[in-house]
């Protein structure tokens, strides 16, 4: 036994009766005053403390509200999150034109599966519960979560993920119930907001682990997020996962839908970064626009997701990438999913570039931008300022400058 | 004795089920008539086979256009405060204030626009039906989306001012980005070609 320890021990013990004290003392005179509360609240449906201000921003690459009075996507505050799950009520929103969302009576509802299959049929909601419920942790990012210079906090750089567990009925069970077709390859799937939404993604994906999900964290989906009914294509570019779905229709070729046109690219290069997102990961804390109050022991801590399956490890350098340490899972792994990482760190007060790396369980690393852009055969700073082809999964770097100020190390 | 009968009855019902893979496990759901499938059935493929019956040409799309599409694009096509249409003839710049929408590969400035960009025509159709004027989303007849079709396709130069725009023609209309994309693979455990090492 050492004295390090037994000291160590004594001290604790001296902290505990120092803070039974403290806490006899506020029992006698500084007893909080009890939170005051709606009934609604207190039985019906909780709220947050007030204490807690975590809230979404609307992204700032346009004006918010917009020249037609809508909010285009909201993104989550990573900065804030503790784990894996993304409280519904902080997932990110990306829609179409901004905002618009259905207002969709469940008893209404209906799903609409036809195309080459041999029976076509149309589900209510309560059908579709009637089917065994698969509940899997999926995230979800948009084609859109690009960090660039001017963003000043993982928000803004990366705030377009989040991830849920959800529930519902797998497409595949669905696709078996009417019988697909031989000769059928590609599905277009289709929302019921005011544009109908519709995107063309691959039969096979459709046929592996797709689910027709009605519920989103243990209730039901919430109305940005689909509600009754949104598909989830796990690892897939967000826009895939059909919000309100309405319809799918299994087909023999790529539809080029308004949504398929927008995402098509003439190099088989970039095209090759499509549907599918690469290995990614982003320190949440410390991060930018944060500040660390001292020098001492810090979390580094993170996120890291990949569109190809389980993360198999996380890396973290504090010295700009020269050197990297594998970080502890902390927390369960699940395929296509958010993880969580972290890392004991000692702050000497001294400037550095805090990154993460992701390696998948394909063996897929993470890239930094100047790998991409060797790979693109433009100079090593060129996708600083311009979006790497693709889905963007690149290294998201943090400057921790001499006061502990934390900054967007892109810019 | 007995329990091996039974395991192999098991087991040949279990093929039974496997070859009955195809029929309806669960019987769930309604089959949906004819009609309301045809209803349903608003995304039209290249080939064109959802298309209605109808048709319109840019004539009749010009008067159509200035009533329904320009408070929100613009008079020309352009500059409005809703994605460029028509591309831009005299400068390589959007018009000020204009807000032209991401330069998609191949990226042609002044003239990113979906009349030019689509590789077919059954897109713009498809879209506008879909999700045009902003407000009275499914508002336009078959004939209306045809002239309106028709409308961007001349003033982008891809067709001709008189040509009738209907379910035959439209998706033989030689769009000029016909062959401009490429479609991306997936398959199971697929990783992404690169950059893959660190």
């Amino acid at each position: 036994m050492d004295s390090k320890k037994a000291s160590r021990r004594k001290f604790l013990k001296g902290g505990a009766a120092a803070a039974a004290v403290g806490a006899i003392q506020s029992a006698s005179g500084q007893t909080p005053a009890p939170v005051k509360r709606s009934l609604k609240d207190e039985v019906a449906y909780g709220e947050r403390s007030h204490y807690v201000t975590s809230v979404r921003v609307a992204v700032n690459e346009r004006p918010s509200p917009d020249e037609f009075g809508l909010t285009f996507h909201v993104l989550t505050p990573l900065q804030d999150s503790v784990g894996i799950i993304t409280p519904s009520a902080l997932h990110f929103v990306g829609t179409h034109r901004g905002a618009i969302v259905p207002d969709i009576d469940p008893r209404e509802y209906r799903f609409l599966l036809h195309g080459m299959v041999d029976r076509p049929l149309e589900f209510t909601l309560e059908e579709l519960k009637r089917f065994p419920s698969v509940s899997r942790i999926h995230f979800l990012e948009c084609l859109g979560n690009r960090a660039r210079p001017e963003h000043k906090t993982v928000q803004q750089t990366t705030g377009l993920t989040s991830c849920s567990e959800w529930t519902g009925v797998l497409l595949s069970v669905l696709l078996k119930e009417v019988g697909v077709q031989k000769g059928a390859s590609w599905v277009v799937s289709e929302g019921s907001e005011e544009v109908k939404g519709a995107g063309s993604f691959p039969l096979a994906k459709a046929m592996d682990d797709c689910l027709v999900a009605y519920g989103q964290n243990g209730e039901p989906l919430r109305p940005q997020n689909g509600f009754p009914v949104r598909l989830i294509v796990p690892g897939f570019e967000g826009i895939y996962n059909t919000k309100w779905l309405r319809r799918m229709k299994v087909v023999d070729r790529y539809y080029m839908t308004y949504n398929d046109y927008g995402h098509i690219s003439n190099d088989p290069k970039v095209a090759a970064l499509t549907f599918q997102w690469g290995p990614k990961s982003v320190i949440t804390s410390p991060s930018g626009g944060q500040k660390l109050s001292g020098r001492g022991v810090y979390q580094i801590t993170g996120l890291a997701w990949s569109g190809g399956g389980a993360v198999r490890k996380v890396e973290i350098s504090t010295d700009n990438g020269h050197t990297w340490k594998d970080a502890e899972i902390r927390g369960d792994m699940h395929r296509m999913a958010h993880t969580r990482f972290g890392m004991n760190w000692k702050w000497e007060g001294q400037e550095c570039v805090l990154m993460s790396r992701c390696t998948d369980e394909l063996g897929q690393v993470q890239p930094t931008r100047a790998q991409v852009a060797k790979v693109f055969n433009v100079p090593p700073d060129y996708y600083h300022t311009h979006g790497v082809p693709g889905s963007d999964n690149t290294v998201v770097p943090w400057r921790v400058a001499s006061d502990g100020s934390v900054y967007n190390a892109l810019a | 004795m007995r329990l091996h009968n039974l395991l192999l009855l098991v087991m040949i019902l279990g093929l039974f089920h496997a070859a009955w893979a195809q029929s309806p496990t669960y019987g769930l759901g309604k089959t949906p008539t004819a009609e309301e499938i045809r209803a349903w059935d608003i995304a039209i493929s290249p080939d064109g086979k959802e298309l209605p019956q109808g048709s319109g040409s840019a004539k009749e799309g010009a008067p159509l256009y200035a009533q329904k599409c320009a408070s929100c694009h613009g008079a020309t096509g352009n500059g409005g405060r809703a994605p460029q249409l028509i591309k831009i003839d005299s400068s390589a710049t959007p018009a000020p204030g204009g807000k032209e929408p991401p330069c998609l590969s191949p990226c042609i400035r002044g003239a990113n626009v979906m009349g030019i960009h689509s590789p077919y025509g059954t897109t713009i159709w498809d879209y506008i039906n879909r999700g045009m004027p902003f407000g009275k989303e499914g508002s336009l007849k078959p004939d209306e989306v045809y002239a309106l079709t028709a409308f961007l396709l001349y003033k982008n130069g891809v067709i001709p001012e008189d040509q009738i725009v209907d379910a035959q023609s439209l998706p033989q209309i030689k769009m000029p980005n016909r062959d401009g994309y490429v479609l991306p693979e997936w398959k199971h455990g697929m990783p992404r070609p690169f950059p893959n090492k660190p």
